[in-house]
């Protein structure tokens, strides 16, 4: 059941690719906005680098959230699915893998680009890409507790920013400090720990949150 | 029937009247209650303590700042556990109770935010600095304005507070974690004085005035969580048998 649904989704991306492309899209416009509205030194650029990548990261995930469930909630495809699988733990935990994998993966790809333009050196590269592969799926697993929330209403984009944002603080402190840490010479392990405990905890916890909040709004 | 009856004090709660009679009888008496300690608390805080050896009288906003950021914390905890109780029991009064914390919450933290702002100028040098305390009260009101967003931004009763009810564990699981992760981020604040293992560290003529605001500012959130409870109650009930004989005397 859970592969299906992940197989039905990743379908339906290959037939829509335009509109799940554009948090993508997003991601790289708003990393490139920083030098434009700060400076182009590449030294205050690199400092602040860690920080651009994490906030534009919190952002394309957010965006990508507002479509979790909306749209299978309104046509009905998510009453269908929960009454197959007499349960939406496993729909819920379906759709966050499936968020992770259209979302959270091409972001860390870009961010190999990305990091060249904002100046981060190419032996930094393994803490960006570690910090992202632990971090972004926690940013899914906890946004989709929000997107359950907030799908029964129409216009829910800034609702679910302001709902999800504060709980994605730990994440973004843990990661974002990941990479300073590794751009001034000292070690990352501790900050990596962090956000692989912080992994576990939402895969344990997240997937039940997001089922009873789908379940509020169905019945 | 041995069960039933040691569980009965428990599910009496559940309903809206007998609710409703406790809240409309203990509102006021707390509220009173809070007004006296609340004046002999200020009146004790700012005449009889000693000033402090080194922030002379500056400090003597703590007698408004320690208890409202005790009771930021504590607010939430209390709504978190009566969603919880909701959740588990179906308690639709323990909805109503969770619902009405959020406001007076937020407020809280608001206050402790604001005076800790203006004791952090003369103390710190600066309205603002992003300590580790500061900053974590800073996301709590974040979560309070989510909570309350999420509120009132479902039409449906039932629905909006069962989904409150869920983000509301959720924010109670990330607490602890949003706390501890700005704390090893960042942190200036002075440590506890009051709650040590080796008991307070701060003198006694100055704990005292402390302790009694800090009861005035519990008294305080349960009469103005009655009489919100009471609203609610009396809103949503009103067409009840219940509730015409409570408007009818």
């Amino acid at each position: 059941m859970l592969i299906t649904v992940i197989k039905r989704d990743l379908k339906c991306v290959s037939h829509n690719l335009s509109s799940s492309v554009q948090p993508i899209g997003f991601f790289i416009i708003i990393t490139s906005l920083f030098p434009l509205a700060v400076t182009p030194d590449p030294k205050v650029l690199q400092g602040i680098a860690p920080g651009i990548i994490w906030i534009s990261a919190l952002l394309a995930t957010l965006l990508a959230l507002d479509t979790l469930f909306k749209e299978d909630f309104v046509d009905g495809t998510i009453d269908q699915m929960f009454i197959v699988a007499n349960s939406l733990y496993v729909v819920a935990f379906a759709r966050i893998i499936s968020h992770w994998l259209i979302s959270g993966l091409p972001l860390i790809l870009m961010c190999l680009i990305i990091a060249f333009m904002l100046q981060i050196p190419e032996h930094s590269l393994d803490a960006l890409i570690v910090s992202l592969l632990l971090g972004t799926p926690t940013l899914s697993l906890v946004g989709s507790i929000g997107a359950a929330l907030t799908v029964g209403l129409r216009y829910s984009g800034v609702l679910l920013a302001l709902i999800t944002l504060p709980l994605y603080i730990p994440v973004m402190i843990f990661g974002a400090s990941c990479i300073s840490a590794d751009l001034i010479g000292l070690q990352w392990s501790g900050q990596a720990y962090l956000l692989a405990a912080m992994l576990v905890l939402s895969i344990t916890l997240a997937p039940f949150a997001t089922a009873a909040a789908l379940r509020i709004n169905i019945n | 029937m041995q069960k039933r009856n040691s569980r009965a004090w428990f599910h009496r709660f559940g309903s809206s009247s007998y609710f409703y009679r406790i809240a409309s009888r203990w509102g006021p008496r707390t509220g009173w209650g809070a007004l006296v300690l609340m004046v002999t608390g200020i009146f004790m805080g700012l005449f009889v303590a000693p000033p402090d050896y080194q922030m002379g009288d500056s400090y003597r906003i703590i007698y408004i700042h320690v208890p409202t950021a005790w009771m930021s914390l504590s607010v939430y905890v209390l709504m978190a556990l009566a969603a919880a109780i909701g959740l588990i029991w179906k308690m639709k009064v323990s909805f109503h109770v969770s619902r009405a914390c959020a406001p007076i919450g937020a407020a809280f933290t608001f206050c402790a935010l604001i005076t800790g702002s203006l004791w952090g100028k003369p103390t710190w040098g600066t309205y603002w600095i992003w300590d580790a305390r500061l900053t974590s009260e800073l996301v709590l009101l974040f979560l309070y304005m989510g909570y309350m967003a999420l509120d009132k931004a479902i039409p449906d009763r039932n629905t909006a507070s069962q989904a409150t009810a869920v983000l509301s564990l959720v924010g109670l699981v990330n607490i602890p974690i949003i706390h501890y992760s700005v704390e090893w981020w960042n942190t200036l604040h002075q440590g506890s004085t009051v709650i040590r293992m080796d008991g307070p560290s701060i003198d006694a003529q100055m704990l005292v005035p402390l302790l009694i605001t800090t009861v005035a500012m519990n008294l305080y959130f349960v009469s103005v969580l009655f009489s919100r409870v009471r609203c609610e109650l009396l809103n949503l009930e009103r067409r009840t048998q219940w509730v015409r004989e409570v408007i009818n005397g």
